[in-house]
């Protein structure tokens, strides 16, 4: 069975609020919006920061917008792609092959965005140019592992269905019978 | 209110399934006054246990054991080691089933004369008809409630029905309706009427959808006659010098294996299951497994020509709520040569939900051509294409040489690629599928590839003469007077209906058949 089918997201929350000001006193910038440091990855705006243990934090960053270009939604915000990839630094914590595979992916992936002369694939400022990075590795077991547990691990998580629209669970409300199942109007 | 019966009883009909098959026989043969053991390899979850969460109801009720893939088709690619999506709990698949209860048509009885000679496929003649199998559908829509037979009313059409109703009529359509289903529009039976929660697939947790786990397994209970074993999983079927079998082993929860004698088995584990199980009870006797001496048990594996059309259109649909598959175009069923292929498909209406369209849309794509699909959820609507697919001998369910399963015994590989008359059926479908939304204004529609198969058929198939296949007319293996198969696995061909209906009305018939031969001694 694949990754992305039969499991679901290991943690639903695992990020931690922090202030602006005091994680941006210690870390430093990655891609345009978050923030490194000495074993956490955080937000400089949104207010959560993310302990990192098993993995590089810049490794952990370059994941997190890794997963935003993988399914780039634009009204998801940038914690549930961290959400959507934390079970890797977890699942490295106790498996070093899987560790190994995950910094080798990204040492990779930054190899290819420095020889097309972005610096690192955070360097790389367009999405486009990105996912023309991705393109080179998608055949691998690192991209396939990222992308297809994202299936479950972004999707599955119940804070982003409303910004599908999708309702989710309807028993406890008495289903749908007098709540809208036939309420189309526009047809 | 359960009989327990002795292990070592060889009185028994033991009954291997409790889905749309095994769970029917065996209340049918517990209200003749039959002793009946069921075996279900899964749990006992009813309605409150139901989860309306798809992959926690997915972790909570599928048949997650190890299997194998191979052959042309897609699932073997994006699904590996997920070849069939059906259900390992009392009630088998009429937990998660969506409730569509179609007759065969006419022809669809007689695939080999209608169709002809088509080159690749191994048709053959069901060795039975549709005026032999009139009453037994009629017994079964009563049992089911469906709706539009007897008196009863249709559902009522959902935001997702709409739709597809008002693009099918502009699209010249004639027969156009919410469905014959096996779901309650009004209560009776015991069971409520659908409150259009969404959750057809998860498990109804109203019990307005029929299914065995809350309507045959309790009514055979409640005879005395019938105890229903969970956490059974069957690992063998074993037989005696003369060739009949004479019980079941089979592995309870903790891996302890336990032999229940039986006077007759009868198998209705699924398609994928019900062969691997002959397959796994070879003996020195039979060394290519019980009740082959055709060769035919695994093969012809059919799963039905489906796909999907999803589309996107400038306002709200909010497919999810209400019934998911009361909705039916079946304009496109018959047999028309003239479009191309043989057979006919239905097209029905379906939804899934964020996470399972995020898997199942386009497995394996990524990048915005996927994420601005996904941003259409809120205004999408949806259909099911199923049609008659060809069988195959090759299409088969085997025995794995290496892989094994908890109970070290061979996992089933499940081999299967398209006939050409599949995949042209399916691009016409695709075609009207998406002329359908198209009509009232689609701006943007996507063509889904299958699902992990629901309908697995074919694997121990129907045949009038020994050679052609595993079965005689009454589900009984030409080779063993006392094993049956009960199941979808015994479909000669599939027809373009969703099976269920069409095994539970085999299951009331076998049922009857069955303990006449054993009144007369026949077994």
């Amino acid at each position: 069975m694949k990754a992305d089918i039969g499991s679901t997201p290991r943690s639903e929350t695992g990020l931690r609020g922090l202030t602006r000001r005091a994680l941006l006193a210690q870390g430093a910038t990655a891609g345009a919006a978050l923030v490194v440091g000495g074993g956490f990855v955080a937000h400089a705006t949104q207010s959560w920061a993310m302990e990192v243990r098993g993995l590089a934090p810049a490794t952990m960053a370059t994941l997190i917008q890794m997963a935003r270009d993988i399914y780039p939604h634009d009204r998801i915000p940038d914690a549930n792609y961290a959400i959507a990839v934390k079970g890797h630094d977890e699942q490295s914590q106790e498996d070093p092959a899987h560790a190994a595979m995950i910094e080798g992916g990204v040492a990779t992936l930054d190899t290819l965005a420095s020889s097309a002369g972005h610096g690192s694939y955070l360097g790389a400022g367009w999405e486009a140019d990105r996912v023309a990075l991705l393109r080179q590795i998608e055949g691998t077991p690192f991209f396939q592992t990222i992308r297809g547990g994202l299936v479950v691990s972004l999707y599955n998580q119940k804070a982003v269905w409303p910004i599908f629209g999708y309702e989710g669970s309807s028993f406890e409300h008495g289903g749908y019978i007098n709540r809208g199942f036939d309420d189309i109007s526009w047809l | 209110m359960t009989a327990p019966f002795d292990h070592s009883d060889d009185s028994v009909v033991v009954v291997i399934g409790t889905g749309a098959g095994g769970g029917t026989l065996a209340n049918e043969l517990a209200q003749k006054g039959v002793s009946v053991v069921a075996l279900e390899a899964g749990g006992r979850h009813l309605p409150d246990d139901y989860i309306n969460d798809e992959w926690e109801s997915f972790g909570q009720l599928a048949w997650l054991d190890k299997r194998t893939t191979s052959g042309g088709w897609r699932v073997s690619k994006d699904f590996a080691g997920l070849p069939a999506w059906i259900v390992k709990a009392v009630g088998g698949s009429t937990t998660h089933w969506a409730g569509a209860s179609l007759r065969f048509q006419e022809h669809e009885w007689k695939a080999a004369s209608t169709y002809g000679g088509v080159p690749g496929a191994s048709l053959l003649d069901w060795p039975i008809d549709a005026a032999e199998m009139d009453p037994w559908y009629a017994k079964a829509e009563a049992k089911m409630r469906v709706t539009r037979t007897n008196g009863l009313p249709g559902l009522p059409g959902n935001n997702n029905f709409k739709v597809f109703e008002a693009g099918a009529k502009k699209l010249g359509y004639e027969d156009v309706h919410t469905g014959r289903m096996a779901i309650n529009a009004v209560p009776g039976g015991d069971r409520a009427a659908c409150q259009q929660l969404g959750f057809c697939f998860q498990g109804c947790k109203y019990g307005a959808k029929w299914s065995t786990a809350y309507t045959e397994i309790p009514a055979g209970e409640a005879t005395g006659n019938l105890e229903v074993r969970e956490h059974a999983h069957v690992l063998r079927i074993e037989h005696g010098d003369d060739g009949r079998v004479t019980g079941v082993v089979y592995a309870e929860r903790d891996g302890t294996e336990r032999r229940q004698a039986a006077r007759v088995v009868a198998v209705a584990g699924n398609s994928i299951e019900s062969p691997r199980l002959l397959l796994n009870s070879a003996s020195s006797m039979v060394p290519d497994g019980l009740a082959n001496s055709s060769g035919q048990v695994g093969r012809n594996y059919m799963r039905h020509m489906t796909g999907s059309v999803y589309a996107i259109f400038p306002e709200p649909v909010r497919m999810w709520r209400g019934t998911t598959m009361a909705g039916i175009i079946t304009d496109e069923s018959h047999n028309d040569t003239s479009r191309g292929f043989v057979g006919g498909y239905e097209m029905e209406t379906l939804s899934i939900g964020v996470p399972f369209m995020a898997a199942f849309l386009n497995p394996g794509a990524w990048g915005r051509a996927f994420t601005t699909a996904m941003d259409g959820y809120e205004n999408m609507a949806g259909m099911w294409l199923v049609g008659e697919d060809m069988p195959q001998e090759s299409n088969a369910i085997t025995l794995h040489p290496n892989e094994r399963d908890q109970f070290g015994l061979p996992v089933p590989n499940v081999n299967f690629t398209d006939h050409p008359n599949d995949v042209a059926m399916r691009n016409h479908a695709y075609a009207q599928g998406s002329a359908v939304y198209d009509a009232v204004g689609a701006v943007r529609t996507m063509p889904t590839p299958p699902y992990p198969s629901t309908h697995n058929l074919g694997t121990n198939r129907m045949s009038e003469k020994a050679r052609d296949g595993v079965v005689n007319k009454w589900g009984q293996t030409h080779d063993i007077a006392n094993l049956f198969i009960s199941d979808g696995s015994q479909f000669t061909t599939g027809a373009a209906e969703n099976p269920t209906l069409t095994i539970v009305a085999l299951a009331i018939r076998q049922a009857e058949e069955m303990a006449g031969m054993m009144s007369r001694g026949e077994i």
